[in-house]
């Protein structure tokens, strides 16, 4: 069904249709110019100079895009433009609708109240137990790795403080292994891991650890069966995901977890995407290890931490080592303005749960219903709500390259799969191991909605997606054929 | 006793202060916590259940007096779904 872009530029090379051509450079040179730009340079101003300067914006944004719509001509038969026809620009705000949640969040006002006492007054050292201003700090810290352990129904002695999920998908898939190196010598993942995970697990195979990456299906989810298979005498980890970070995707984590625990081997998740978001509890999903993000939860950024099971003991050998703080773990200073904002939004995550889990839920069927009622559409992910968690929603729009729909979209804030690969124009990872072609994996974007976002951002983002793919559509080639009826798949493609 | 009246008031001091976050999304989001926790609290009727639900109101007034204050003092270009206010 769907046609690699790929395909689109070899079209454009060997086609003799001049109109096609010309569409063609036309679209890949104008559109970014057609989108009001954002002032990024301006974004942290006093409010005294903003109210002087937004004046001068707007004159300024009207020159300009007056200026491109003399530029740019829509193609023909094409009833809107990128600029939106149904309200002026300029009597609205430039900074773009932040949908990326899923890289990361904003820190929740309330978690900053609690780190601002820490930068005005709450300094101490946590680890100076001969005074009151360690004291006050290492209870404050205690405080905090309660909150944090009881999202997970851990106790507060089974987590220590890291810097973040990466360190601690280091921390344990490295450090695990090495420690029972002796007896043990292969480890589980699977193929749609964090890139921090399948690094670390590479790491491990050039110490001389086999590493086994299980498949997924077409909805992201490993089958059961092949986990049993792959499990040998001298497994010592298995680490699968919570929830995929592009497509949102929940692992079946009690199952996996007793499959785990029959054969004696560890169990880990990396629970960056679904801490605090979906139910965890350690002891039921009979989870050894588990890593936490604080900035995907509305806490600081620079801290996360690790679940590590005591009873049954995993042991590890630590990455950083020194003063041994967190249990020899962990060594250095805490970061207590940092864990206390992170405690406070692990708080926050369970009090607000129901309240957030329900909103987002109704914003994310409004987003799916709104965009895939385009025609060509396809969601990327589970259909069981069961196995999807709600505000990731992953969407391939067919005939259109994500990159090219990303830059008509510079007033929403999105990504075309993960922060770290959407920069380079490589088509994700994930999305191919779902058995998606290019094509598919290079036209899909990922809409992340968190606590934050608004009915009112969704309404214009569907809007806005709505316009703009028609826009598109309208001048690729390969959407003009389908409507006409021609099967792309009957057509020989040459200059390959 | 908590009375009505002070409740009331609670509520009509919390949203004035949520109006006043710079953020659209801070300023949204404590609109609509505010009003929906005093729609699910409102069929509360002990009197120590009120209390408590008062004394934590009071105590997120004052949390919001301070994060709007900061919300004022750091701001950064409207939203696209903002409108901008008219210069006359
Ligand atoms: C699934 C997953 N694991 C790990 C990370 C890395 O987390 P951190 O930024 O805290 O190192 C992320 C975030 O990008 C993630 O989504």
């Amino acid at each position: 069904m769907y046609k690699s872009n790929i395909i689109v530029r070899n079209l454009h090379r060997i086609s003799n249709n001049t109109s096609i051509k010309h569409n063609l450079s036309r679209s890949l040179a104008t559109i970014p110019s057609t989108i009001p730009s954002t002032n990024t340079n301006s974004s942290t101003s006093s409010s005294t100079s903003s109210s002087t300067s937004t004046k001068d914006k707007i004159s300024q944004k009207d020159s300009t895009s007056s200026g491109n719509i003399n530029v740019v001509v829509p193609p023909s038969g094409a009833s809107i433009t990128l600029k939106s026809a149904t309200r002026d620009a300029s009597k609205f705000g430039t900074r773009p609708i932040y949908l990326d949640v899923q890289a990361t969040t904003p820190v929740d006002p309330r978690v900053l109240d609690k780190m601002l006492q820490f930068y005005t007054g709450l300094y101490g050292n946590p680890h100076s137990s001969t005074h009151a201003y360690g004291w006050e700090t290492d209870k404050e810290v205690e405080i905090a790795r309660e909150y944090v352990s009881k999202v997970i129904n851990a106790d507060p002695k089974e987590i220590i403080f890291t810097s973040g999920a990466t360190e601690s998908n280091n921390m344990i898939i490295k450090g695990i292994p090495r420690f029972y190196k002796k007896t043990k010598k292969h480890i589980i993942t699977t193929q749609t891991e964090h890139k921090c995970v399948l690094d670390s697990a590479r790491h491990m195979q050039d110490e001389g650890f086999e590493v086994t990456y299980l498949p997924v299906n077409e909805e992201g989810l490993i089958n059961l069966q092949d986990l049993k298979n792959s499990i040998r005498k001298d497994t010592i980890l298995v680490s699968i995901m919570a929830v995929n970070n592009e497509i949102g995707v929940i692992q079946p984590l009690k199952e996996i977890g007793k499959i785990c625990r029959e054969n004696k081997v560890f169990f880990h998740t990396d629970a960056a995407q679904a801490y605090g978001k979906i139910p965890i509890d350690v002891n039921e999903m009979n989870i050894d290890a588990l890593s936490i993000s604080s900035h995907k939860i509305y806490g600081p950024k620079g801290l996360g931490a690790c679940y590590i099971r005591r009873r049954p003991r995993v042991r590890l050998d630590p990455i950083i080592t020194g003063g041994g703080q967190e249990r020899g773990l962990r060594s250095g200073t805490l970061a207590a303005p940092l864990i206390a904002g992170f405690g406070e939004a692990a708080r926050l995550m369970m009090l607000e749960s129901n309240y957030d889990k329900n909103y987002i839920e109704k914003l994310s069927n409004k987003l799916k219903n709104g965009l895939l009622s385009i025609p060509s559409t396809q969601f990327n992910g589970s259909k069981n709500p069961n196995y999807q968690y709600p505000g990731c929603v992953n969407i391939s729009f067919a005939y259109i390259e994500g990159e090219s729909l990303l830059m008509a979209l510079k007033d929403i804030a999105l990504s075309s799969g993960s922060a770290c690969t959407s920069a380079s124009l490589e088509p994700s990872y994930v999305l191919h191991a779902l058995g998606a072609d290019d094509a598919l994996a290079h036209s899909s974007i990922r809409f992340g909605i968190g606590r934050f976002t608004t009915e009112e951002e969704v309404d214009y983002v569907i809007a806005a997606i709505n316009e703009r793919v028609e826009f598109l559509r309208k001048m690729s080639p390969l959407w003009e054929m389908v409507q006409e009826g021609i099967d792309l798949n009957s057509i020989e493609w040459s200059g390959h | 006793m908590v009375q009505q009246k002070q409740v009331l008031k609670l509520y009509k001091n919390l949203l004035e202060k949520a109006y006043k976050f710079d953020n659209y999304n801070f300023r949204e989001y404590a609109k609509r916590r505010i009003h929906d926790s005093f729609k699910e609290h409102k069929s509360l009727t002990k009197p120590e259940e009120i209390a408590q639900f008062y004394n934590n109101g009071i105590n997120n007034l004052a949390l919001l007096t301070r994060q709007s204050t900061i919300s004022q003092m750091y701001t950064f270009d409207k939203l696209v779904v903002e409108p901008l206010k008219q210069h006359k």
